[in-house]
This record gives structure tokens, C-alpha cells and sequence, in this order.
């Protein structure tokens, strides 16, 4: 039982770390190409909710950064204007969830761009990069794992349930899909796909290569498991009565694997969007100027970026949260998958 | 003997397996090194076609793969277009100095891991152990990259540590002493950055292997014998928990591998990371392909490595390999 309210635990944060990200329109103040070249690497603005009197104010509000003289890339707050932040403010158009037009967007202002996160080298809203670049990120993730469990749960439905030499050879080569240190093998099946492409085009591209590096491991899995279904009484009583393979699979054995597979999604998902941050940060990925978790992070390349702008930093550090949801929901996965598993073979044959 | 002689003919196998693999890849490439010059009007389309008939590129795969087989077999793993020498003495001069990375890590990692591991597995439950499951909890949930890079602005901003490279500007006029430690000194961050990002996976590994075996009844018995402490938990219940452990090992030399691919990148280690990371930009085939053999090739020494081990310690697999 505790297991399963753990279990609702992290889905209802992860929904909503994920629902931030999949309305980024509404949360993001600003466009996320749109352009400042004004303001290049401007810092962190900090929200106050007290003056320097003293007073304590019901609505946050910033101060506007100006340059400090004599200087090009030193700020420093102009703490005679303050600038209030509004909220559901109306500003750039977008598409929430891709086809309903608004402008409403949580918070902004008036007088000045307010940037939480700071900007990039060309004035770009770090803070609206962040979510922007989430949902690919998130959604390359998400695709990718759907890739590797959909060739998983073939190869390994296919090796497990009819045996032989099909199970020979394919369970060889996921041997040797898993011996390969996995960047390397990232590394060599993007090395061999074109590297200038269009940003839709390489979202595929990545989706695919990443999705079709890890399949060996749910394949062996999913492997085990349709091994023991197999001869499971009720499945040996369904061919008796005649079920042709197809039926098998899909209607009695299939639905043993669904428990080891979302195991599996919750596993995969974050790694995949680890490895798309990878591929981007070194330039192999998403192209600018499409923002990305990976190549959000690819500035800090830059020695002169590491020196001066740390803030660059920090979206780095708003995908722990991520990471930790995913991280608590495969756990808790496993854990009923225990249980279950404990459940249904009885006290007495636990060993 | 005959258990060895299984694993070398499948460590062979698989490297025979990955070439294959990395050679049918290339097959799905569209574009080769000299694709960049057929654009150039000062390059004549003959030139091109004859650069591509010297290197062998015109000639269909099986060939390809027999040639290169060939080259692998004298020592000379193929040819780089973009240094115009052969593969191996290039990616030799960068391997030494992923290993002097990885198998350092790896140590430093293992010898976090052990003691650690076996330390909170005894406080199973009370509060040094739980301490110690959220802090590696905490530092699972980082990303590997996001690691590095903390690492690396954290020593940019403290100034304490090098940003990058493996050497002092003055290295060469430094004593043998001074060598040793300012190549100590470049290599903290990276090893570093490593160890902490695979210590976590070990450590939960070690306490749940040793936790297992804690509770067996023979540890009781010798508990009963009132043999030593120390004696029991590191002589009988780590060595009755070596078995996954041993393969943890072989398994976190890959990982290592990996995450030394990314540190290298990110801290500028003049490793396999950077020059494999050049030669895909390039489109330096041959390179990428020895880079991931190469790679391979060292985690399936560190797998035999690791099943020496096993058979060291472990006599079930002694008598079983026997039987056979």
C-alpha cells in the first residue's frame, strides 16, 4: 500500500513539473528566440517583495539593470526605478499546447524585460529557454524510450517466445549492443548520420539514434519474462484450445510484460534525456536557435562564459527536479513490481 | 583453465562483433570526408574521384572491411584522412591518457564504494545509513553533465583548480616530483567528476550485497564463534558478497568509459573524448570506428579482469567450470 501512495506521490510531481514545461508558452514570459542584442549576458534579476525603506509590498517588483559606466558587460540594479511585476500580462503570441492561439502569459512587465535566469549572448530570456527547451528535451526523452521499449518488446517478445536460433542470434547481438560503452556507441551512429540538418530534421534523427542504441536490455527483459508466460498454465490451455501464436502473444503474454516495461519508461526516459543534452551540448544535436536543455548549456564551452556569466549555470540545476521524479517513480515501480511479483507466487516459494 | 579459454573465445567474439557492427553503420552514412571538397570549384571532380579510389571508399563493403581487417591485424587500424597517418600511434598517444583517467576513477571509486558500503550496510536502518542513502540519492538524481559543469565553474570561481588540459605551461622544466604533482593537480576535477557520478550506483550495489548477506545464518554462526568485527565483515561477508559485485565491476568500467568520454570534452582532457568528437565533425570514419573499438576493446579487458576475479573468489564457479 505504501508503495502505491508513493507511487501517486511522484506522478502528481512529475504532472506538474511536466505540465510547467508542455505550457512553456504560458509560463515563459518571452519567445524564446526573440532577440535583446541591447542586453547580452545580462545577470539573474532579483524579485523583492521589500524596499529599501523598508516597506513590505503585496506584489513583487524588480529592479531595472543598468550598465555600470565605463564598463560593457558589468550590471548593476538602478534602484530608483523599480519596476512592478504583473501578472497574467498579455505579450508575445503563442500556441498553448500547439494549437490554441493566446497571448495570456503568467507574469511580466511594462517598463523592462524581466529575465529570471538572466540572458544568453544574444539577449535571449534564459528563464523562457529553459521551458521552451524542455519540451524538446522532455519530448526527445519521452520518444526516444518509446522507440527503444516498442524494438525491445519485439526482439524480445520474438526471441522468448519462439526460441531456437532466433533467440540465438538476436540475444548475441544485444550482448553486444550492451558490452559497448553507450556514449561511444551514441557517438559512432551519429557520427555516421548527416550533421547539418534542419532542427525538425535532427529531432528525429536524435530521437531515433538514442532510441535505437538501449533497445538490448528491455529486450532481454521482456525476454524473461515471455520465457516463464510462456508456460504458464492458462496460456498452455489457451494453445490447447487452438489460439494461434499472434493471439498468444497479444492477448495473454504481451500483458504480463506491461509491469516490467513501465519499469523500464521510467528508467529510460530520464537517461534519454540526459543523452540528448549530451549529443546537443557537444554540437551534435538540436541547432541553434532552437533551445534545448543540451544546448542551453553548450555556452559554457566557452571559457570567457564560464569566467564571467555563471548564471549560465543554472539551468543545469533546474533539471534535478526532473531527474529526482523520474528517479522516485522508478523506484516505487520496482517496488510494487515486488510486491506483485511476491503476491502472486505466495509466501512459500520466495526464495 | 577451460572457463578462461570461454571467455577470451567470446571477448573475440565480440570484438569481431562490434567492427562488423561499426562497419555496417557506415554503409548507412550518407557523405564521406571528401564530400566537402566535391563543393569546392578550385578541386577537380578527377581528383576527388581518385583521392576516393586511393583511399578505397569506391569499393564495395566486404572488401572494405577485408582491407581494414587487414591493417588492423600489422598494427595500423586503417588511415585518418584528416592527419593523413594511420589510426592506431593517434589513438594510442590519446588512449594512455583515458586510461590514466578511467582506471584511476575506477580505483578511487571502488575504494570509496567498499568500506562505505559495507559501513552502512552494518548501520543498516539507523541513521548513518539513511544519512547516507539520501546523499546518494542526491547526487544520482545530478546529471552527469550537469556535474562536470558544476565542477568546472566551481573551480573557475574559486581559482584553486586548473580549467582544463593535463599539463602546466612549464612542465617540461619541472622536477620529476613536480611533474607527478601538477599532473596530480590537472587530473583532480576530471577524477573528480567521475568518481562521483559512479559512486552512487556502487554504493547502493555494495550496502544491498552485503545487507543480503549480513543476514544469512552462517555470518550468525561466526558471529557466535565471536570471531572479530572486522574480521567478519570485511573476510567473510564481503567475500560471500562478491559475486554481483565482481560483475558491477566490469559494468561500472563501461560506464566510467563513457562518463570520461563527456568529462574529457567538458575539462579539455586531451583524451579519446575530443579527438573521437573531432573526427565525427570531420567525418574522420576510420577514427571513430577504431576510437569505439578501441574502447571495446578496454571493456572487455576489464570484463576478464573481472572474471579472473570472480574465479579468484568465488569457488562456486571454480568447481562448476571443473564439472564441465
Amino acid at each position: 500500500m505504501r508503495s502505491r501512495r508513493t507511487f501517486t506521490k511522484w506522478l502528481v510531481v512529475l504532472g506538474a513539473l511536466h505540465t510547467i514545461v508542455v505550457c512553456a508558452g504560458f509560463f515563459a514570459p518571452y519567445d524564446p528566440i526573440e532577440q535583446d542584442r541591447k542586453n547580452p549576458y545580462l545577470p539573474p534579476m532579483q524579485l523583492h517583495l521589500m524596499d529599501l525603506q523598508g516597506h513590505v509590498h503585496l506584489r513583487p517588483f524588480a529592479y531595472v539593470l543598468k550598465l555600470r559606466e565605463g564598463t560593457f558587460d558589468q550590471y548593476e540594479q538602478d534602484t530608483s526605478q523599480p519596476v512592478v511585476v504583473k501578472f497574467f500580462k498579455s505579450g508575445a503570441g503563442y500556441r498553448l499546447l500547439g494549437f490554441l492561439p493566446s497571448r495570456k502569459h503568467l507574469f511580466g512587465s511594462e517598463e523592462t524585460r524581466i529575465c529570471l535566469l538572466g540572458t544568453d549572448a544574444y539577449g535571449r530570456d534564459q528563464f523562457s529557454r529553459l521551458l521552451y527547451g524542455g519540451q524538446i528535451s522532455l519530448l526527445a526523452g519521452i520518444l526516444g524510450a518509446g522507440c527503444t521499449l516498442f524494438i525491445g518488446l519485439f526482439v524480445g517478445s520474438v526471441a522468448g517466445y519462439f526460441g531456437g536460433w532466433r533467440d540465438d542470434v538476436l540475444m548475441r547481438v544485444a550482448e553486444l549492443f550492451l558490452a559497448l560503452p553507450w556514449l561511444y556507441l551514441l557517438f559512432a551512429l551519429r557520427a555516421f548520420l548527416s550533421l547539418s540538418v534542419s532542427p525538425l530534421k535532427a529531432f528525429f534523427l536524435i530521437v531515433v539514434v538514442i532510441g535505437g542504441v538501449g533497445w538490448a536490455r528491455p529486450a532481454r527483459l521482456v525476454r524473461g519474462v515471455v520465457l516463464s508466460a510462456k508456460e504458464r498454465d492458462f496460456v498452455r490451455a489457451a494453445r490447447g484450445f487452438g489460439a494461434t501464436d499472434g493471439y498468444l502473444l497479444r492477448r495473454h503474454i504481451l500483458p504480463e510484460t506491461s509491469s516490467v516495461l513501465l519499469t523500464q519508461a521510467a528508467i529510460l526516459v530520464p537517461q534519454y534525456v540526459l543523452a540528448e543534452m549530451t549529443l546537443s551540448f557537444l554540437g551534435l544535436g538540436i541547432p541553434e536557435p532552437v533551445p534545448s536543455w543540451g544546448n542551453l548549456l553548450s555556452n559554457l564551452q566557452q571559457y570567457s562564459v564560464l569566467v564571467s556569466y555563471w548564471w549560465m549555470y543554472l539551468p543545469a540545476l533546474a533539471m534535478v527536479p526532473f531527474f529526482l521524479g523520474y528517479l522516485g517513480l522508478a523506484s516505487s515501480l520496482q517496488e510494487r513490481g515486488e510486491a506483485y511479483k511476491i503476491e502472486r507466487r505466495g509466501p512459500g516459494s520466495l526464495t | 583453465m577451460r572457463f578462461f579459454l570461454r571467455r577470451l573465445r567470446h571477448a573475440l567474439f565480440l570484438l569481431l562483433g562490434v567492427s562488423i557492427l561499426a562497419f555496417l553503420f557506415t554503409t548507412l552514412a550518407p557523405g564521406n570526408y571528401f564530400d566537402e571538397m566535391r563543393l569546392n570549384p578550385q578541386i577537380a571532380p578527377e581528383t576527388v574521384a581518385a583521392l576516393r579510389a586511393q583511399y578505397q571508399l569506391d569499393r564495395p563493403l566486404p572488401l572494405r572491411y577485408a582491407s581494414w581487417m587487414n591493417s588492423v591485424v600489422h598494427g595500423r587500424m586503417g588511415f585518418s584522412f584528416a592527419y593523413n597517418t594511420p589510426v592506431a600511434p593517434l589513438l594510442f598517444a590519446r588512449a594512455r591518457y583515458t586510461l590514466l583517467l578511467t582506471v584511476t576513477a575506477t580505483l578511487i571509486a571502488w575504494g570509496i564504494a567498499l568500506p562505505l558500503g559495507v559501513w552502512s550496510a552494518e548501520r543498516f536502518g539507523r541513521w548513518p545509513d539513511r544519512l547516507l542513502s539520501w546523499g546518494t540519492a542526491a547526487l544520482l538524481v545530478i546529471p552527469d553533465l550537469a556535474l562536470a559543469l558544476g565542477l568546472l565553474v566551481l573551480a573557475v570561481r574559486t581559482g584553486r583548480f586548473p580549467t582544463g588540459g593535463m599539463t602546466s605551461l612549464e612542465f617540461e622544466r619541472l622536477s620529476l616530483g613536480g611533474k607527478l604533482c601538477d599532473l596530480a593537480w590537472h587530473m583532480t576535477l576530471p577524477v573528480v567528476a567521475l568518481v562521483l557520478s559512479a559512486l552512487p550506483l556502487l554504493l547502493r550495489h555494495v550496502r544491498a550485497a552485503v545487507v543480503g548477506v549480513l543476514d544469512a545464518p552462517f555470518m550468525l554462526a561466526a558471529r557466535g564463534h565471536g570471531i572479530p568485527r572486522r574480521t567478519l565483515l570485511y573476510r567473510y561477508a564481503l567475500r560471500a558478497a562478491a559475486n554481483p559485485l565482481i560483475s558491477l565491476f566490469g559494468f561500472s568500467i563501461g560506464a566510467l568509459l563513457s562518463g570520461s568520454l563527456l568529462v574529457e570534452v567538458v575539462m579539455s582532457w586531451p583524451g579519446l573524448g575530443p579527438l573521437l568528437l573531432e573526427s565525427i565533425l570531420s567525418r574522420d570514419l576510420y577514427v571513430v570506428i577504431g576510437g569505439v573499438l578501441l574502447s571495446t576493446f578496454f571493456l572487455v579487458c576489464g570484463n576478464f579482469l573481472a572474471d579472473i576475479f570472480l574465479y579468484w573468489a568465488d569457488p562456486r564457479i571454480r568447481t562448476e567450470s571443473g564439472a564441465r
